[in-house]
């Protein structure tokens, strides 16, 4: 990760060098004395990370928050306790720092930035497919029709032989292919194969329950191999 | 009032046996309290007290990191009071100044 320091006092950017510098997990990109020089380089640079000082001449972190569009994710730093609850108000700030800072309570905020980020991600990379599922579709011949399955509508497509078995939300549908040729036409953003047998659209999941999931009402086989890949897809709360 | 020593409990701690950084920060210290502690006088003696306020927020993170506990609890009562229009504390508050600068000159 990433950061920059935005702080009118130099000792307390110092603080927070060090302890940046004393975790291997985030560098300083830039350190700031003045709140609108940083927007000014948030306006041309992407960071991870940003830690604020709440007063600032002039401008408060609230005022910095507000000000950008597109707000990395904010830690702020004060000597005030009472702005806690007014923080919590504000998505993008993940802590809240009381001076004097400690490397403990750093080393746990640098966790839940860490935390904070690979949620975003999760969050983005859902909206992302979401917007895939809703325009994605495939056609499958069934008798010498071209049927057309939107992505979205697909459950679970399970390997029958020589057959394959679509399981849409209000049909099945048997088509003579395989598993293998199935997968490469499909986003796998939502599909994923969890066993030799069966591909499924994850985001239909209803729960997981030792190696199997719950699709609609098919219980569906993990087999061992796959479930840390599914896992890895989850957006877990631990 | 008699008021309590700094110490470099914290800076040492921080710096974690970095004596390279230890020296600049203190360096970070010297130049930026004397600047701050004019800015107080400054402040106070224009009975501006909302800057005064701001100042001695500031000047109060250098007490924690300074290991002046006492002081850092004055200041915030102080802060407190001058958002008020209350700068009763002001003489206690000065001391405290002194006593940092007296130390930082001779570190």
């Amino acid at each position: 990760m990433n950061c920059i320091i935005v702080d009118d006092e130099a000792t307390a950017r110092a603080v927070v060098a060090k302890f940046c510098e004393n975790t291997s997990e985030i560098t300083v990109e830039e350190e700031f004395s003045s709140a609108i020089e940083a927007i000014k380089y948030l306006n041309k640079h992407t960071v991870d990370v940003v830690f604020l000082d709440i007063h600032m001449p002039g401008f408060t972190g609230f005022d910095f928050v507000e000000t950008l569009k597109t707000p990395p994710k904010i830690v702020l730093i004060t000597s005030d306790k009472d702005l806690a609850l007014q923080a919590y108000e504000y998505d993008t700030i993940v802590d809240y720092l009381i001076k004097p800072l400690t490397q403990e309570r750093f080393n746990k905020c640098i966790k839940k930035v860490k935390t904070a980020i690979h949620t975003q991600s999760i969050v983005d990379n859902a909206t992302q497919a979401r917007n895939t599922v809703n325009l994605g579709e495939l056609f499958i011949n069934i008798d010498h029709r071209l049927i057309k399955l939107k992505f979205n509508e697909i459950l679970i497509i399970k390997a029958l032989g020589d057959y394959i078995n679509i399981k849409t939300e209000d049909a099945e549908y048997k088509v003579h292919n395989t598993l293998k040729k199935i997968k490469e036409k499909l986003p796998e953003d939502i599909f994923l194969q969890i066993h030799r047998s069966y591909i499924i659209n994850f985001t239909k999941i209803i729960d997981i329950e030792d190696n199997s999931v719950l699709i609609d009402k098919n219980v569906i086989p993990i087999s061992r191999s796959q479930k840390p890949k599914l896992m890895q897809h989850l957006n877990l709360l631990k | 009032m008699i008021v309590e020593q700094p110490n470099l409990d914290y800076i040492k701690e921080l710096a974690g046996g970095d004596y390279s950084f230890e020296q600049k920060f203190l360096g970070i210290v010297k130049s930026e309290f004397p600047v701050e502690k004019q800015t107080y006088i400054d402040s106070i003696k224009k009975k501006d007290y909302n800057a005064t306020a701001e100042i001695v927020h500031k000047l109060k993170h250098k007490f924690n990191i300074l290991g002046l506990h006492n002081g850092y609890r004055l200041a915030v009562r102080f802060e407190e009071e001058l958002k008020f229009g209350n700068p009763n504390q002001k003489d206690d508050f000065m001391k405290i100044l002194d006593t940092i600068e007296n130390y930082i000159l001779n570190i």
